[in-house]
């Protein structure tokens, strides 16, 4: 559990005389599920952008799956997946078209992705759907294709913002068990949520406000840091000041 | 005799509030609706009560968005009637939509404009003007106010949502229809949401709100529990709790994960689902809670911690989600 595969230390991101991102430090780890919370407009995407080599720290070291977020960017977004609620697959294409795309984006070979393809629609049990367009398929098995898609190339680190957003209770919890399932191979996850009894099932989490990472721990911890019963009420006594 | 008075103005009250419990503001039966070969919505029967929170809880694709939009006139059931405050959702639309305030789940507010001109913009549509109707959205408009010459598209996510609302309030609607304030929203400003919800049954104005999440529901009077486009449940969530047909358990662990496999696997075990730090269990008729912690325990789960709890509104959901797909 101790191999780092996010190093941050004194990050920070202005835009303009506005910081967004406040000197933050903290360290994540292989096969970790860290939840990454904090109330809208706390800085969480900006902090998130910068770890998939989408935009450049201000100041500080950052430095993911073993790439310098400065200098390496293109290659932190080769070793990376990321998924969202609510951009991930294209919808006018098919199943298939999907993962080829998403393949030759992340520069994976054509027999790696032919080998992959395979693998895939086998696990999900999808062998009959791959010629269905993405807008044809119920939410649930959408997410569970683009989750599958984001670890096509094989990251180090996945990372989920809102993955589980307006989803039926039962899928949600599914998806939370192919979460699980991922870190038990030894793949860090990195997740936002809105659900704070989602959040109890992370290893780990961080709460940011205004910008600053003010808490950091286990759930079990923070709880009692807090004297508090859920993470919910943690939350609400962080971000409510 | 200031007793006597004080025992009928109550004996009055309450005859009101009977009054106001039988007068249905919407009254929809058998409305149904498809899009091509998609049945967005199968033979919906409800109604609402004058100056009730009626909320529609339900997961994306459930159908609630398409039934908002037939209550407000903007869609026309296949199949069905709607009544919305007396009137026919079909043939009284231009009567029936100076009456609503409607907040769509995704668009309401131009983003070009500034705060001020939305505000002004949705005042004049409906023929009135922001001083009219100000006491009514005075005490959520009062929190973007400081901000009014500032565009809404550079407004946070929790302050577009108070502009947005302003909006539909601000003719004086008496049925306010929301469909999904609160989803994107964080935990904190959700909670603030539902305090000016809250406060605005004093203006008798009936609220339908929708929400993907489940925690919402005990902020309303009544709920309708919706998935697939048909309605599982319509209660109170006191009710709706009570339903729950098994004893509940919930099952702690520090070991997460090998806890829900083995609990899974378990011949004694029905269902199990996470639920924050517990797993939520329910047993087999002849099982007891006995049997599964010993089994727990062989398996090198020594710390699993086993109590009987009450259940919540999500539980009964995914009973009675289970059981329609069982159906």
């Amino acid at each position: 559990m101790n191999e780092k595969v996010i190093y941050v230390k004194n990050l920070v991101k202005k835009f303009g005389s506005f910081v967004a991102n406040d000197n933050l430090s903290f360290e994540v780890y292989a096969g970790e599920i860290f939840g990454f919370l904090g109330a809208n407009g706390a800085g969480k995407t900006t902090t998130i952008r910068i770890l998939s080599g989408l935009s450049k720290p201000t100041s500080g070291e950052v430095n993911v799956a073993g790439y310098d977020a400065y200098r390496q960017s293109e290659l932190i977004k080769k070793n990376i997946g990321y998924m969202c609620q609510k951009f991930s697959l294209y919808e006018d294409l098919t199943v298939k078209e999907n993962i080829v795309l998403y393949g030759g984006i992340y520069g994976m070979s054509k027999s790696l992705i032919g080998e992959r393809l395979v693998n895939l629609l086998e696990k999900l049990h999808f062998q009959k759907d791959e010629n269905r367009m993405i807008s044809d398929l119920p939410l649930g098995l959408r997410q569970k294709l683009a989750f599958s898609v984001a670890l096509l190339h094989e990251p180090k680190i996945v990372f989920l913002d809102e993955p589980t957003g307006g989803v039926d209770p039962i899928t949600r919890r599914q998806f939370w068990e192919t979460i699980y399932e991922t870190a038990s191979r030894g793949i860090t996850v990195f997740v936002t949520t809105h659900y704070m009894d989602e959040a109890e099932y992370c290893d780990r989490i961080s709460i940011m406000n205004e910008g600053k990472i003010v808490a950091l721990d286990t759930p079990e911890n923070l709880k009692k840091q807090y004297d508090a019963a859920s993470v919910e009420e943690v939350f609400i006594k962080i971000a409510r000041p | 005799m200031a007793l006597l008075n004080q025992g009928c103005r109550e004996k009055r009250f309450l005859q009101l509030k009977k009054n106001n419990q039988m007068k249905k503001v919407i009254e929809s039966s058998g409305v149904t609706k498809s899009f091509g070969s998609t049945q967005a919505l199968d033979d919906i029967t409800f109604s609402v009560n004058e100056s009730e929170i009626f909320g529609f809880i339900g997961p994306d694709g459930a159908g609630k968005t398409t039934l908002f939009r037939i209550i407000t006139t903007l869609l026309v059931p296949d199949k069905g009637n709607m009544k919305v405050l007396g009137m026919d959702s079909v043939s009284d639309y231009k009567e029936l939509r100076k009456n609503i305030g409607y907040m769509p789940g995704r668009f309401s507010l131009y983003q070009d404009l500034s705060v001020e001109e939305n505000l002004n913009f949705y005042a004049t549509v409906f023929g009135t003007n922001v001083e009219e109707n100000y006491e009514l959205i005075s005490d959520i408009y009062s929190h973007i106010e400081p901000f009014k010459k500032r565009l809404a598209g550079e407004l946070s996510g929790g302050m577009k949502q108070k502009l947005a609302l302003s909006c539909a309030l601000i003719h004086k609607p008496r049925l306010l229809i929301l469909d999904e304030p609160t989803t994107g929203v964080d935990a904190v400003s959700r909670s603030e949401f539902w305090d000016m919800l809250g406060k605005l049954h004093r203006y008798n104005i009936t609220i339908v709100v929708s929400t993907p999440y489940m925690d919402e529901a005990i902020r309303c009077d009544r709920v309708a529990l919706i998935q697939d486009g048909k309605l599982l449940s319509v209660d109170t969530p006191q009710n709706i709790r009570a339903g729950f047909s098994r004893k509940l358990f919930t099952v702690k662990s520090a070991e997460k994960y090998k806890l829900l496999k083995m609990l899974r696997k378990n011949q004694e075990v029905l269902t199990v689902y996470p639920f924050g730090d517990s797993m939520h269990v329910t047993l087999k008729n002849d099982s007891s809670e006995k049997s599964v912690s010993d089994c727990l325990s062989r398996e090198g789960i020594k710390d699993a911690v086993i109590r009987e709890a009450e259940a919540g509104i999500e539980d009964r959901f995914l009973e009675l989600m289970e059981n329609g797909i069982k159906a």
